[in-house]
């Protein structure tokens, strides 16, 4: 079976520290995937590597059957590859609206000069722009925030932001960077809904990086687990529940 | 539900704040119409013109450093590109009506914005500053050493060869401000349509957090260098205005590092992200030296020593008072006359 995401023998290191060691997955279309592991064992950079923020050592990759290398962050935004940030990474002097419009720059198809003078494909761009801009605020129950400036939302809020930004353009595969980071268990089982719900009607295939196991192994349909830059286990949470190298690495003793 | 109410409630809010904007606009197309009736020559020529373009230059830096976050310490050689150019094609394509010569002042000295835009593609902040120093030294030192810029002039400034739009004569104090205003209004009417624009957005997104921008798909490095683009657009049309409307006559140090310095003043002091703000910045940069001439004329400062000393002293009182209006004031007069607006206002919309 082929998935939408496959990485092969994928490599990275930063000035010789192994990050990545020649690890290779698959993620089905459709599926939660859920990547766990310690602090340090490399999900970030993972997640990193497959939108093209870092390149790879070697080792490649196949999205959507494009097999590539090493990709540039725009290009990877244009195939449809979605994404939120560990530390929100939010334009922070822009209200909630704005930041879920400028989430919609891919599929702009107005020129600079239609944009501006508002002509021609400019009229049908905007109102498109905003209408799927409310739905998404909508969905993730944002809409009394609409006009407020993101920097001025508590932190809870803005990771709900940054999930709209990325789910408006409609992403094939949404990289979500610890969506649930300095949540309580109430508010992470919000966002657990909100991301099922987000899979299911944006139909958007989900990798995500939680801490939470009980979360995850709640919400994901797929787990990986890695260890200093190495695959440990892969399978379905039942399998990796049960995994001997799991519970002696990661489940035992963290949190 | 709560999207319903809301819906229901933005819409009858907006209408008027929309309907008062056009009122506002009128209102003040209006007022500028009326200036030169009511302000004599001295008051055109010397402070409401020399205010009006520089607040325009103002504007020019702004889209590239308030909307884009690129900080550009070389906006006076986009001006002189536009004044220089707009010489050149006067002089040498007679044919050319001013507002087409001015528009392709602006657009040369746009493709030299970008061509010198290039290095924000690789570096960022205090760097990227210090790299526009280069365009400033390069066409400062480009206008004084080939003097076919200056039509082989001895002295090798360019004045005004003709002000004229159709067969209307601009060169009284009263054409030259009406040349002026209705630029300024034009190019700021652009201004507002470029930042209520996608392209607006995608700027100050890449301002806010360029990795995200990227991340999210828009085309960083075009956008960039297209703010560069429009940017010296506007800089080089103010330059035009600057030379012809208000010096007259003037040669490339008229466009060197201070003045650019007092371009990136009157951003800092009218606010970032702000249109009509360049405009306070701009007046406090030209009124307040004159206001200590004034000044110094009523109270006799002799005793604290000769002319040229006084004159320094002016430069410090200048200097302490922009710095206490940055710390007290740190987004500029115009977020200090928004807060003025809003505490006079009925508190009724203060619950959003």
């Amino acid at each position: 079976m082929t998935g939408l995401l496959e990485l092969h023998d994928v490599s990275l290191s930063f000035k010789g520290v192994r990050a990545l060691n020649a690890l290779s997955f698959s993620v089905a279309k459709g599926e939660i995937c859920a990547l766990i592991g310690p602090n340090g064992a490399g999900k970030s950079s993972l997640l990193n590597v497959i939108n093209g923020v870092y390149r790879a050592d070697a080792g490649d990759i196949v999205f959507d059957g494009l097999r590539f290398e090493a990709i540039h962050a725009q290009k990877a935004a244009h195939l449809g590859i979605g994404r939120t940030f560990q530390h929100n990474a939010l334009f922070r002097r822009l209200t909630v609206r704005e930041n879920v419009l400028a989430g919609l720059s891919r599929h702009g198809t107005a020129s600079f000069f239609e944009n501006i003078f508002r002509l021609g494909r400019d009229g049908a761009e905007r109102r498109g722009f905003l209408a799927r801009a409310e739905q998404t605020i909508s969905f993730l129950g944002l809409p009394r925030h609409t006009e407020r400036v993101v920097s001025t939302l508590p932190y809870g809020l803005q990771k709900r932001v940054d999930l709209a930004r990325a789910l408006v353009s409609g992403p094939k595969l949404l990289l979500l960077d610890e969506p649930m980071a300095g949540m309580n268990q109430e508010e992470k089982e919000e966002m657990s809904r909100v991301i099922r719900e987000a899979n299911r009607v944006f139909g958007s295939t989900v990798v995500l990086i939680e801490h939470d196991v009980g979360i995850v192994l709640n919400l994901a349909s797929h787990v990986v687990v890695l260890d200093y830059g190495r695959k440990l286990a892969d399978g379905t949470p039942d399998e990796v529940r049960k995994n001997p190298d799991v519970i002696a690495a990661y489940l035992g003793t963290v949190h | 539900m709560t999207t319903l109410q809301e819906s229901a409630l933005s819409k009858p809010l907006r209408q008027p704040a929309f309907g008062v904007g056009i009122l506002a606009v009128g209102a003040g197309l209006i007022a500028a119409f009326a200036v030169p009736v009511l302000a004599d020559d001295y008051w055109l020529s010397s402070i409401i013109i020399p205010t009006v373009i520089m607040g325009l230059a103002g504007i020019g830096l702004n889209l590239l450093m308030g909307y884009t976050g690129l900080v550009s310490i070389g906006s006076a050689a986009f001006m002189s590109i536009g004044a220089f150019s707009t010489y050149n094609l006067l002089l040498r394509a007679p044919f050319l009506p001013l507002p087409i010569v001015l528009i392709l002042a602006g657009l040369i000295a746009a493709i030299a914005g970008v061509i010198f835009g290039l290095p924000s593609l690789r570096i960022k902040g205090f760097y990227l500053g210090a790299s526009t120093l280069g365009a400033q030294f390069f066409f400062e030192w480009l206008f004084t050493n080939f003097s076919w810029f200056s039509n082989d002039s001895q002295s090798l400034t360019i004045s005004a060869p003709r002000l004229q739009i159709l067969d209307y004569d601009l060169q009284s104090a009263t054409g030259r401000y009406y040349l002026v205003i209705a630029t300024t209004a034009l190019l700021i009417a652009l201004a507002f349509a470029i930042v209520k624009s996608r392209v607006g957005r995608e700027w100050m997104a890449i301002r806010d957090m360029d990795v995200a921008a990227s991340v999210i798909g828009i085309r960083v490095a075009r956008r960039k260098l297209l703010s560069f683009g429009i940017s010296s657009f506007f800089l080089g049309i103010a330059g035009a205005l600057w030379a012809f409307g208000y010096l007259g006559t003037s040669d490339a140090h008229a466009f060197n590092l201070d003045k650019s310095f007092q371009i990136l003043f009157i951003v800092i002091i009218g606010g970032v992200a702000t249109i009509f703000g360049n405009f306070l910045g701009a007046a406090f940069i030209v009124l307040t030296p004159i206001l200590l001439d004034r000044l110094s004329l009523i109270i006799d400062l002799s005793f604290l020593g000769d002319q040229g000393a006084l004159a320094n002293l002016q430069h410090i009182i200048f200097g302490t008072i922009i710095i206490v209006l940055l710390i007290k004031e740190p987004d500029g007069l115009s977020s200090l006359i928004k807060r003025g607006v809003e505490a006079l206002r009925p508190r009724a919309r203060s619950s959003g």
